[in-house]
């Protein structure tokens, strides 16, 4: 059976979660390999929930939240893309290849965004096979 | 948390065929009632109808259901009805939790094994989640009984009238000196052909005298802040250099004035002066000093208008002065931009005398307009024959893809109007003809029989480059007959050209002001596209008219009308639930680092001198976690998004 990466989407609830909305209202046809995690803001996003994921089972991590200058909260997704920054740095250095972790900027009217984004995404994250946990070869 | 034990019911909607097309609903029943602590799963056609929400709501007092769990659409659908129902049985809504496995699941794949897959991961993750989902209660805070009214447009007077005429306080702010907007450049509104000016002066001067409004023209809104119920927005009224109290509005500076500049209103046909009202039944009645004209302030000198006025009331020292007002609710009507041509080079617009835009041509067939509503040439001359071009700018893969809804039908207004004035002969340039609305079809089946020529295709270019001896001195449209199949070349003396209807230039700015998404058309995203075109996502901000998408005056007034009501119902409620989903800081754990004060967007968090702690305001907080997230000592707790909660969902998508 071929692999079917899981994807864990960490989603805004005013931009992307509404874009991934709209990308099923006009039936936009996509990869089923994300599954959504509503946040209200990408701000709440601790680095600890894309660790987790990613001991839990995830093959990839997908952050999406409003454009820059568009946060519902004024300033979230800035502050995400700080966090998002240190926290690239660390996984890099474990190891994490660049591909399995990405933050994007999605609004409400870009389902077809969405939908692009994850299908490249999951085709990536197929590429890559599936995360290797417990330390890979060492576990 | 509460000690007993957890006892989940697991609802799954059909949606008709929506979600039972694609997911294996009977395959999701026994996954959900195997996951633990869920009582039981059922699944109906339409949860979200009496009958569905009648059996959560049994099933909670029958079986004693502590949690539930409904997966169905977007929670953006109806949170709000399934948290409804639960409460209407005496479960704290927030112990509910919806999963989308219509949007994000049976809706984009046609895989129906993946869907269920994936509605499995959905409906486990929310059963993980709805465990440690927690009771809160809403807090309701006061609802000030004042409305905001962002554009004078027709839009804007109408929900101002239907609110201050309840009696209730409302500020309508206006950005240029009159209010008025499109609808006081038409000349005839379609398809009753009344005078525009006759129905909508009166309601100007309405707006003008209404003992309920505090009208500010001139004026444009700079910040707003607070929350639904409780705005504050700070309005600048810029200085129009003429003291409103004074001025009797006699118009002499107006004619005294030296300077001419293109009429903004007049749509650059004709000339109006460096100090000016836009046309005359603006209301108010009072002129502004256009500071970019104006000799006085270019140069120092003139001050004509000064020396003629008796009133006494041009005052060159002048401020802009920043109002700040309070109120509960703000409804948004800045309306639309007309699209300009001058890009599509081969219609020649801007290049080729006579070639006009449609609202050039709404001034120039205006009774009150340049030429007193006669329709000529720019040498004076009467026009013999007219090619209207539709679908300028709209419906056009390199400008605006979507129709601008109302050219067909004001398309056909002016071929009455040609007719009827001048006789010319009329050719209509269309790709389709869109006469939806009431008594619409009707006017075009009037028209067909005006004799004027209908010529479906979309012209190639617009030229002065004669073939022919006929066509020596004309524009010359050239167009593809889709319906005879062949190329026509039409000898044209005037050629009007239906321009897209788009967003204000400076839309995204103000979309920022308000905390409004917009749609892929550039214009204010609505909360739902059939239920909710009036709400925003942002709670207390209404939208109404074109700047929410294209329409005609009777949408834009029924619109305008709907965002009224929905300002008068909470002013009539006098209050209004607020999140309850707001942060909270456990001052045990909290070190007083002070990292949280200078993170939040909203000034919530404040430190506690004395106790070296700090504190949240619950009303100012808008929950949105940025401080739960960058606690370092894990202090802060984001009610109905706690770690625990998201970890759960986490670990629950990843069965």
């Amino acid at each position: 059976m071929s692999f079917e990466p899981k994807i864990v989407g960490l989603l805004c609830r005013w931009c992307s979660y509404a874009g991934a909305d709209l990308a099923g209202t006009s039936r936009k046809k996509y990869a089923p390999n994300v599954r959504v995690v509503r946040v209200m803001c990408t701000g709440r996003v601790e680095p600890t929930f894309v660790l987790k994921a990613l001991e839990k089972g995830a093959d990839g991590v997908l952050i999406a939240g409003c454009h820059p200058g568009d946060c519902h909260y004024v300033e979230g997704n800035y502050k995400t893309l700080r966090r998002f920054l240190l926290l690239k740095k660390m996984l890099t250095q474990m190891g994490v290849e660049d591909e399995r972790v990405r933050l994007e900027w999605v609004s409400a009217s870009e389902g077809d965004r969405f939908a692009t984004i994850v299908g490249e995404m999951t085709e990536q994250v197929r590429k890559l096979g599936p995360f290797p946990r417990n330390g890979g070869n060492n576990g | 948390m509460e000690d007993k034990e957890v006892r989940i019911g697991v609802y799954i909607c059909h949606c008709g065929s929506n979600i039972a097309g694609t997911v294996d609903i009977e395959e999701l029943g026994r996954f959900a009632q195997k996951l633990p602590s869920v009582v039981v799963a059922k699944d109906y056609v339409y949860m979200c109808s009496e009958p569905g929400q009648s059996m959560i709501k049994e099933d909670i007092k029958k079986l004693k259901l502590n949690r539930v769990v409904v997966a169905s659409c977007s929670p953006t659908l109806h949170e709000t009805t399934f948290r409804r129902a639960c409460q209407e049985a005496g479960l704290n809504p927030y112990l509910f939790e919806q999963a989308n496995i219509r949007e994000q699941c049976s809706w984009v794949t046609e895989d129906g094994a993946m869907a269920t897959d994936k509605a499995k991961a959905l409906v486990s993750a929310a059963v993980r989640r709805v465990y440690y989902q927690q009771p809160l209660e809403t807090k309701e805070v006061t609802v000030n009984p004042n409305t905001l009214v962002v554009g004078g447009g027709i839009a804007g007077i109408q929900a101002a009238l239907e609110v201050a005429d309840a009696h209730h306080h409302v500020y309508l702010v206006e950005r240029t000196p009159s209010i008025g907007g499109h609808m006081s450049q038409l000349d005839k509104t379609f398809p009753t052909l009344d005078c525009s000016s006759c129905i909508l002066t009166p309601k100007m001067t309405l707006v003008g005298s209404h003992p309920y409004i505090e009208l500010m023209t001139y004026s444009e809104v700079e910040e707003v802040t607070g929350y639904i119920g409780n705005f504050k927005v700070k309005v600048r009224k810029k200085a129009r250099y003429v003291d409103e109290d004074k001025c009797t509005g006699c118009g002499v500076c107006q004619t005294k004035c030296p300077y001419k500049v293109d009429s903004e209103f007049e749509a650059g046909i004709s000339k109006r002066k460096a100090i000016y009202t836009p046309f005359p039944q603006a209301v108010p009645n009072i002129p502004v000093i256009d500071t970019k004209h104006c000799a006085y302030f270019l140069k120092g000198k003139c001050r004509a208008c000064e020396k003629f006025c008796e009133a006494g009331a041009i005052d060159f020292q002048q401020q802009d002065e920043i109002v700040e007002v309070e109120v509960g609710s703000v409804i948004v009507t800045t309306g639309f931009n007309t699209f300009d041509p001058t890009p599509i080079y081969h219609y020649g617009y801007k290049q080729l005398d006579n070639v006009i835009t449609s609202l050039e041509f709404e001034r120039l067939v205006s009774a009150s307009g340049p030429t007193g509503g006669n329709i000529v040439l720019k040498d004076g001359s009467t026009p013999k024959s007219i090619a209207i071009l539709h679908c300028v700018g709209s419906r056009d893969e390199n400008y605006h893809r979507y129709c601008s809804r109302v050219c067909c039908m004001y398309a056909l207004k002016y071929s009455h109007l040609i007719k009827e004035k001048i006789g010319a002969e009329v050719y209509q340039m269309y790709i389709d003809m869109r006469c939806f609305g009431k008594g619409y079809e009707e006017f075009y089946k009037r028209l067909a029989e005006e004799e004027v020529n209908f010529i479906r295709g979309k012209v190639a270019e617009v030229t002065d480059r004669a073939i022919t001896d006929d066509e020596k001195g004309k524009l010359v449209v050239v167009a593809e007959d889709t319906l005879m199949l062949n190329i026509v070349r039409l000898p044209m003396d005037m050629v009007i050209l239906c321009v897209a209807l788009e967003p204000q230039p400076d839309v995204e700015a103000v979309a920022r002001l308000f905390n409004i998404s917009r749609s892929a058309d550039g214009f204010f995203l609505e909360r739902h596209p059939k239920l909710d075109p009036i709400a925003t996502m942002t709670d207390g901000i209404f939208v109404a008219g074109c700047c929410q998408g294209p329409k005609d005056i009777p949408d834009t007034v029924a619109q305008a009308s709907a965002a009224a009501a929905r300002a008068l119902a909470m002013i009539s409620r006098g209050k209004v639930e607020i999140e309850a989903a707001t942060a909270e800081i456990n001052e045990e754990l909290c070190s007083g680092c002070r990292v949280c004060n200078n993170l939040c967007p909203f000034s919530a968090i404040t430190f506690d001198e004395d106790k070296k702690v700090s504190r949240i305001n619950e009303v100012l907080c808008k929950g949105c976690g940025v401080c739960v997230a960058a606690c370092a000592s894990s202090a802060i707790t984001g009610k109905h998004f706690t770690t625990e909660q998201i970890v759960a969902e986490i670990e629950g998508v990843l069965v």
